[in-house]
């Protein structure tokens, strides 16, 4: 270990490791250095570093200007000042240079209170804003997606987004365009994202300071479809949700909010309350099948049968497969992702239990995610037009009806899921997290190979935020090779090894998001800081670690549903409800 | 055997060019071999002469005539008279402006007398597009020195010791730099020339290019025999044609010749070059933004360090220099670091070459030993102020350098005097302003191009500049207070303070400085709205003189505007309110009863 630097910051003496920034200095002198382009989700190895908002500069003796201090390394001896008129000077007229070119819309802004850029205003108490009559004030297009909403007027040119966009989930959408006052962040030839190459991931959205990238919001339209009374409205939540929601209420991160969520959608006026986590056993059934009837195939010596399989809930990285890997569509499994299972057996299986017609019943999903509102809308998702699910919701999104109906969601007593689409299984849960619905598979795919019960369902090897992990599970003999990969640059890596030869994977499960649907774009906003989804992941496991049953083939009402409707799983029935075709993307 | 008696030197710059010097050489030529005279007779394009002013330049050798203007219907008259009959063309001779004296010589005149050509030593001597020229002038004897005499550590020990400071603008000491891309380890490096020159109005890069391509090419390799590269790379802008033409002939025939390629001089060094081509974003000059643009990203500065001597193009340790500090390096191996460092002050040392340009004479590309005065360089090489108005200030340093006044005219130029007179040295570009300048237009006209330039990543220069532009926009209209003048002055020094690159930094010099040095001017601007060099027009007040009127209504009836009342023969009156300022009354009056108030 090399020598520690000592540095003086703010009169306080600190020791930090060679490499350390000025920024990571002051947090151990108890200094917390304002910043706005930065951020830093450590464990995630997500940064955005470029030093362009300079509201982090702080003065170093001896140096001739001012220095950013998120990414400036300390040096042996450094004298650091943080709050000195010099500095306060530049960092105020700063901060009063981004304002003259941002709307003051803010009690209008939709990230109105959880924008970092007003956060800093209220810190650094600015009153006026010095500039001239009609200064120029960018204008642009506003862009609306399935899922995201740009309003570049609001850019503060951090380059988070581009950062997370290309560096992190290398899709390559966003970019910085033109120069000077006219260098905004935009797609290609500046066309509407639902044009580009956007996999609708939403990761720019999760990392925006400001109002510039936001969700669609769907909220009014289901607030009028619960007023309606010629409609049936149900809905289902997906695992990582359950997570996260609660940290809009002021509880702390990791906290299980499971049954208070369930009985604030049931006063919310919802007909039933159901759990996407059914959905979730239901995809294992189906994708663990694929799996070991892929495997038995290969292994018989069957030539038309493409390993690895590829995981399909995660509807970015279907999209980024779909542009980037059209020679690669018979890879994924063709299971749907759990929504879309819900959403079909919801309005066939549940609609006639229910005697309803499915033009009067409307499927909202609650996801952690922005890609699902997409998703939803896909056309191989619909039966004559009428969408198997209706409205995708986000958890902020959600957490906004609980306060709109007045709900004062701390002192909710707790509740259940209704039947027969509410039971679930510890295997479900874990499909919010990055590695948990492969370990979902194993623990039902070796006690179907293998015949026998398994010891310990706890695939710690499976766990974990590392970017890319792999593992080998012994099936009695039969060695499987298994990789994860969250992030999509992780998965770009994999898939290029895969076209290239490089592994002899038989399965692999891919999440676009940082540490899978807890790091979801539709999450309650993380602002940088990644302890709160590692308290999420911890939650999860928490979660099924407290469940009964803890394997999707014994949930009993995923028997049920077999027993009732669907036959046994990839049955025809199965198929033409649960399983689904991918579909090339033709790039500009 | 050819036995050449006369050389006819014709210009093949770019500005002389455009005066049809390509056309003019070719006539040459032509008639060369009308009057069989191509035996004794050679005529070649060379690089600029410097004088731009009285282009196109065309100098025959031995006798060291210099003649200006010349056009292509001076060729035949050129040739007979003076080539063949041995007499000069007087009429074409340089004329002394006060003296009105014919000069032959150019050592004689007052533009060449007092400058020292080193980087410029081979322009508009030598045929750039052929490599034999260049070699006959010592060419390529540094790298062969370099190669069989010295280790790379004893080459970076004589630049070194020679004192060159970069050219480009910063002044950062070049040895030192080469040194530490020598000290890192790596499996590549890289050498790249900086050759894009984006200054408005500058062309000393552009010149040693289109003049003297090899020399770059020869101090190229020996940076990278120095750091341990085996890689060159030029980054120049496309709209530099003439250039990278010349310096793309001057590549392959040095490839041709074995001095570039493997195992240059027989020995087991290799370098090779290749060009990239800038799409002409000023900051791409900024060497990391250089960088990332040669590697296909977008042009813009990141944070240093890194330094590029430690990660620098493709993420390999990589030493930048411009031009003109390259064109430098052969003579420094050739003559000594000694001989380069009895040159200049104590602490630049060498010359500097400078554009000039603006309200002077001698318009056109200098070079003079580090120390020469700015007197020296503006009323003996650049002949004084044209029209013989009043100089009022000369802008070094190009975009983001400072206006410096009359009180600085005995200042040595170097880098250091230059920055601690609120100005730099910069690339070399110096741009003379005379009485009818209005320094708040000035500072505007800079920052225009700034506000133009920048990259956009970091806020104080992208929205800093930006409004500080809108400012002085607002000063020149007449609706500026004193107290814009404290938060422009204070603005600026945070955009100094707190922006990202070079550019940023020292985007707000120019308001800075003229604000220190002509704050009355400002003032006028702001306490009476007025400008004191005319040149505001929203400032400008069109009055009719009662004293001189004699109502003849010229006036009225030229006026746009209906702004002008008065009966005729009764004094005639201009409403304010109404004029638009367009000057047609002020055209029109025979009797100078139009004043600008």
């Amino acid at each position: 270990m090399d020598k520690k630097i000592k540095v003086i910051i703010d009169n306080k003496s600190v020791e930090v490791a060679p490499g350390t920034t000025i920024y990571q200095a002051a947090k151990q002198a108890g200094v917390d250095i304002p910043v706005l382009c930065y951020m830093n989700l450590h464990d995630l190895g997500v940064e955005n570093k470029p030093g362009g908002c300079r509201i982090c500069v702080v003065e170093v003796e001896g140096r001739k200007n001012l220095a950013p201090s998120c990414s400036t390394e300390c040096t042996e001896g450094m004298v650091v000042r943080t709050h000195s008129v010099r500095v306060l000077n530049a960092r105020k007229n700063v901060l009063e240079l981004i304002l003259s070119d941002h709307p003051k819309d803010c009690l209008l802004c939709q990230k109105s209170g959880r924008c970092e850029l007003q956060d800093l205003a209220v810190r650094m108490g600015i009153r006026e804003i010095h500039a001239v009559e009609n200064a120029l004030v960018s204008t642009y297009r506003k862009d609306e997606s399935p899922s995201i909403i740009r309003n570049m007027d609001k850019c503060v040119m951090c380059r988070r987004c581009e950062t997370i966009c290309n560096e992190v989930q290398t899709v390559g959408a966003l970019s910085a365009v033109n120069r000077g006052f006219n260098a905004v962040v935009a797609t290609a030839f500046e066309q509407d994202l639902k044009d580009s190459r956007c996999t609708f991931c939403g990761q720019c959205v999760a990392v925006c300071p400001t109002g510039a990238l936001t969700e669609v919001d769907h909220t009014p339209k289901i607030i009028n479809a619960l007023a309606d009374p010629s409609k049936t409205v149900i809905v289902q939540t997906a695992p990582a949700v359950r997570a996260a929601l609660g940290e809009e209420f002021g509880f702390a991160p990791g906290t299980l909010v499971t049954g208070k969520m369930v009985t604030a959608l049931r006063r919310l006026g919802f007909d039933k309350v159901f759990d996407t986590d059914f959905a979730a056993d239901l995809t294992i059934m189906e994708e663990g099948t694929e799996l070991l009837k892929r495997i038995t195939g290969y292994l018989n010596g069957d030539k038309t049968v493409k390993l690895p399989i590829l995981t399909s809930c995660c509807p970015a990285w279907v999209n980024f497969f779909e542009w980037n890997y059209p020679d690669m569509l018979d890879v994924p499994s063709s299971a749907k992702s759990p929504q879309q299972m819900f959403g079909a057996l919801a309005k066939t299986y549940f609609a006639k239990m229910m005697g309803i017609d499915r033009k009067n019943l409307v499927v909202v999903s609650v996801m952690p995610c922005l890609a699902k509102k997409y998703e939803c809308q896909r056309d191989e998702f619909k039966v004559d037009g009428n969408p198997d699910v209706d409205y995708s919701i986000s958890t902020r999104e959600l957490a906004h009806l609980i306060k709109l109906a007045n709900i004062d969601f701390a002192s909710l007593p707790d509740s259940g899921f209704d039947d027969p689409m509410g039971e679930s299984t510890g295997a479900s849960v874990i499909f919010g997290v990055t590695g948990g619905v492969i370990e979902a598979a194993v623990r039902t795919a070796y006690e179907i190979y293998t015949g026998r019960k398994l010891e310990s369902v706890d695939f710690h090897e499976l766990r974990g935020f590392e970017g890319i992990r792999t593992a080998t599970i012994d099936f009695n003999g039969l060695k499987l090779n298994i990789g994860i990969a969250h992030k999509l640059g992780n998965a770009r890596k994999l898939l290029d090894g895969i076209r290239a030869g490089m592994y002899n994977f038989h399965a692999i499960e891919i999440m676009a998001c940082p540490g899978g649907c807890i790091g979801g774009a539709g999450q309650p906003l993380h602002h940088g800081d990644s302890s709160i989804i590692q308290a999420r992941m911890d939650a999860i496991y928490r979660e099924d670690a407290g469940k009964k049953i803890r394997k999707s083939h014994e949930n009993p009402y995923i028997k049920r549903v077999y027993g009732d409707f669907l036959g046994y799983p990839m049955s025809e029935k199965a198929h033409e409800l649960l399983h689904t075709h991918y579909f090339k993307k033709e790039k500009l | 055997m050819k036995h050449v008696k006369s050389f006819i030197l014709v210009c093949g710059g770019t500005g002389c060019r455009a005066s049809e010097s390509a056309l003019i050489a070719d006539d040459f030529r032509n008639m060369v071999r009308q009057l069989a005279i191509e035996d004794q007779t050679a005529v070649i394009s060379v690089g600029c002469f410097g004088f731009c002013e009285k282009g196109p330049i065309v100098k025959i050798i031995p006798d060291n005539t210099f003649y200006t203007n010349v056009s292509r219907a001076d060729v035949e008259e050129i040739l007979k008279e003076h080539i063949i009959m041995g007499r000069p063309v007087h009429r074409l001779l340089y004329e002394n402006p006060e003296t009105h004296e014919k000069i032959s010589d150019s050592k004689h005149m007052d533009f060449y007398r007092k400058q020292k050509r080193i980087a410029l030593r081979n322009c508009g001597f030598i045929d750039p597009e052929n490599i034999n020229d260049y070699i006959a002038r010592r060419g390529y004897e540094a790298l062969g020195t370099v190669l069989s005499k010295y280790t790379p550590a004893e080459t970076i020990d004589i630049i070194k010791r020679s004192g060159l400071r970069g050219r480009g603008g910063g002044g950062f000491p070049t040895g030192l730099k080469w040194e530490f891309a020598s000290k890192s380890v790596s499996n590549e490096k890289y050498v790249v020339c900086n050759a894009d020159e984006g200054d408005p109005g500058a062309f000393m890069d552009r010149s040693i290019l289109e003049g003297d391509p090899n020399s770059i090419i020869e101090a190229m390799a020996i940076c990278g025999y120095s750091i341990g590269a085996s890689r060159g790379l030029v980054y120049i802008r496309a709209e530099y044609p003439l250039a990278v033409h010349r310096l793309e002939v001057a590549i392959s025939q040095a490839r041709e010749y074995g001095l570039l390629g493997d195992a240059i001089f027989g020995t087991d060094f290799s370098f090779d070059i290749e060009i990239r081509y800038g799409a002409g974003a000023f900051v791409c000059g900024e060497e990391t933004a250089l960088i990332h643009s040669m590697e296909g990203h977008r042009g813009e500065p990141t944070v240093k360090p890194p330094f590029p001597a430690v990660k620098g193009y493709m993420g390999k340790p990589t030493n930048v220099n411009n031009v003109e500090t390259f064109a430098n390096v052969p003579v420094i191996i050739l003559n000594g670091p000694e001989w380069f460092s009895s040159i200049g002050t104590e602490r630049s040392k060498g010359t500097k070459v400078f554009a000039l340009a603006g309200k002077i004479n001698n318009v056109g590309l200098i070079e003079v030993p580090m120390g020469t005065t700015l007197r020296e360089v503006i009323y003996e090489i650049g002949g004084g102020i044209k029209n013989g108005k009043k100089f009022k200030a000369v802008q070094t340093g190009g975009p983001s350098g400072g206006c410096l006044t009359e009180e600085h005219l005995d200042i040595p130029i170097d880098f250091d005097n230059l920055l601690a007179a609120g100005s730099m040295m910069g690339s070399g570009g110096m741009i003379v302003m005379d009485e009818d300048d209005c320094m708040v237009s000035v500072a505007k006209f800079y920052l225009e191009f700034i506000v133009e330039e920048s990259c956009g990543k970091c806020v104080p220069c992208r929205i800093g500049n930006r409004r500080l532009y809108e400012m002085l926009d607002k000063i020149t209209k007449g609706k500026g207070t004193e107290e814009d003048l404290e938060y422009i002055e204070n603005l600026s020094k945070v955009i100094k303070d707190t922006a990202l690159c070079g550019l940023g930094q020292t985007s707000p010099n120019p308001v800075l400085s003229t604000l220190e040095h002509f704050r009355d001017e400002y003032l006028a601007h702001v306490r009476d709205k007025t400008c004191p060099a005319g040149k505001c027009r929203a400032l400008m007040h069109y009055v009719i003189d009662p004293e001189k009127c004699v109502g003849c209504t010229a006036c009225a009836r030229a006026c746009p505007a209906e702004a002008i009342t008065g009966e005729r023969k009764q004094k005639h009156e201009i409403d304010q309110n109404k004029c638009i300022k367009c000057g047609a009354c002020y055209e029109k009056c025979k009797f100078s009863a139009i004043n600008i108030a």
